[in-house]
């Protein structure tokens, strides 16, 4: 089953230095593993812009941005047999955080993707 | 959470730390059975006690420790044996001072020690359907339940499998070592025979109704991209992932609401999974650069790739295919490759030159009961006009296959054929 994570906090700043360096070998060891396909940061909302639909229209939302109480600020795609895999995954990531970033908060989403049926 | 719910818990977690318990413990008793046999004994652990307890915040941690303590006692009591051993326990306790946390274990470069597992796992004193079993257990980390269901067998079946393939592997004295030079090439092979067994043994199965089937596809494509990251100079090893890569790109394509089997040029492209297939052309890539674009599982990969590319059947290049296929013919000559040249040509050049190749294939002594030799040349000679032998050959083909909707369907053909040559 393929999954993704999508991580979301209200923390806006940079992981910290030895955050990022447990980040980056957990996600080497799951790309060696083959579990990972894929996963990126994203830049700050700010960098990004907003299409929205409501009242029937359709507008752009180019910043400024009230401060969304959650920012999705990474995602990764994962090839797992499962959900208890991937909740197996997802918790050892947040681990991470836990341990390596004091005072973060925030969530990953696993979210399954929808079969493709002919 | 139900007691099974925690079960299947257990079982995830299990799965991310096997390959680095075991590792480690190979590497410490230079014995790839019995370090199998003590990470299994520290699941057993984890799974009698984490019900009771909760799974721990660091699983992994709790996992080597207590499959570390039990390799240091079975050193201790062998102690008496063997000097070496004696050394060898002293070095672990020194490890054992410094208790792996979770850090230091993101630290570990397994790379060496996995291809040490794989190669030992698929070692060729084995038969395919034991390194396939072992490789799943050892390297997957599937349970003996899990690989029995997937290859619809008897659990017990499965257990004695893996049992006679560890004594074999204990018996022969093996040493605990990566081969090199050509001997390499040799025992990679034997790898990658069985991670293609176990990717085909899945994807056949997928049009049948087991819904298990998908996950031997998936651990063959695992195992695929473990072998690429911790051989990153091995050409076959990147030409064998994208052939799985591309062919398992069609999964969601291949059949009908029905789970009937749909061919490649009716299938609807749009479910064709893209990031699936860019991984495929990527290995097929790095395959090619690594100057293996002559392999058998390249040339393979590279025959899928140019129906990937093309948008809609039409567009395939079958040139590019026929010419693949003739390569392919050249270093692992065999009558179905020839056929499949056969089929490529016809849709190059025409009819005419494929019947040529098919002609010479009537003959083969392997393709005598095999239905799709008449099928292909039915559908050349109702293309060159020529019904009466298109029935005929249908009718063969028909008789042939055991398959009643692929019979049923050349009943039909053969049926078109009869009339088109009434008319002509």
């Amino acid at each position: 089953m393929r999954f993704m994570f999508i991580v979301k906090s209200v923390h806006s700043g940079p992981p910290t230095p030895e955050l990022m360096e447990a980040m980056h070998k957990l996600a080497d060891r799951e790309i060696k593993a083959g579990r990972m396909l894929d996963n990126g940061g994203l830049m700050p909302l700010a960098t990004g812009a907003q299409v929205q639909v409501a009242d029937g229209k359709l507008s752009v939302i180019d910043g400024p941005f009230v401060e969304a109480k959650e920012v999705v600020g990474g995602y990764a795609i994962f090839e797992l047999p499962g959900k208890e895999e991937a909740l197996a995954s997802a918790k050892e990531f947040m681990q991470l955080h836990k341990d390596l970033m004091p005072g973060w908060e925030g969530i990953c989403e696993l979210r399954a993707f929808a079969t493709k049926m002919s | 959470m139900t007691a099974a719910d925690t079960h299947r818990a257990i079982l995830a977690v299990w799965r991310i730390e096997q390959p680095r318990l075991i590792t480690s413990l190979a590497r410490m008793l230079r014995d790839v059975p019995l370090a199998e046999d003590l990470t299994q004994e520290a699941l057993m652990a984890a799974l009698e006690h984490w019900p009771a307890t909760g799974v721990p915040e660091k699983p992994g941690a709790w996992l080597m420790a207590s499959a570390k303590n039990r390799a240091v006692d079975h050193l201790r009591r062998g102690r008496m044996l063997a000097r070496k051993h004696d050394v060898i326990a002293a070095d672990l306790e020194e490890e054992q001072q410094a208790v792996p946390d979770f850090d230091s274990a993101l630290d570990d470069d397994i790379g060496d020690e996995m291809l040490r597992l794989i190669f030992t796992a698929c070692h060729p004193l084995l038969s395919r359907e034991a390194r396939a079993a072992l490789a799943l257990r050892m390297v997957c980390g599937l349970t003996t339940e899990e690989i029995a269901r997937a290859f619809l067998q008897p659990a017990a079946t499965i257990a004695q499998r893996i049992v006679r393939a560890k004594r074999t592997l204990s018996e022969s004295g093996l040493g605990y070592e990566t081969p090199c030079g050509d001997e390499l090439s040799a025992r990679l092979s034997s790898v990658l025979e069985v991670v293609y067994l176990i990717f085909n043994e899945g994807y056949t199965a997928a049009l049948g109704e087991d819904w298990l089937s998908p996950q031997l596809c998936n651990e063959a494509l695992r195992l695929g991209r473990v072998l690429t990251a911790i051989a990153p100079h091995e050409p076959e090893a990147f030409g064998l992932l994208a052939l799985m890569e591309l062919n398992a790109s069609r999964t969601a394509a291949r059949t009908d609401a029905q789970g009937e089997p749909i061919l490649l040029l009716e299938q609807n492209r749009g479910l064709w999974d893209q990031l699936q297939i860019q991984r495929g052309m990527l290995a097929l890539g790095r395959a090619r650069e690594l100057g293996g674009a002559g392999g058998a599982y390249a040339l393979q990969a590279a025959i899928i790739a140019c129906h990937a590319r093309a948008g809609t059947a039409d567009a395939t290049d079958w040139p590019r295919i026929a010419a693949l296929y003739a390569d392919l013919a050249a270093i692992a000559p065999s009558p179905i490759v020839e056929l499949n040249r056969a089929v490529a040509v016809g849709m190059a050049e025409g009819p005419e030159a494929a019947l040529a190749i098919v002609d010479r294939l009537v003959r083969e002594p392997v393709l005598k009961t095999y239905h799709l030799l008449p099928t292909v040349r039915g559908d050349l000679l109702h293309k060159l006009g020529r019904h009466e032998e298109a029935r005929a050959a249908f009718e063969a083909a028909a008789a042939l296959t055991g398959n009643k909707r692929e019979h049923d369907l050349l009943k039909r053909r053969a049926a078109e054929a009869a009339s088109a040559a009434r008319s002509s």
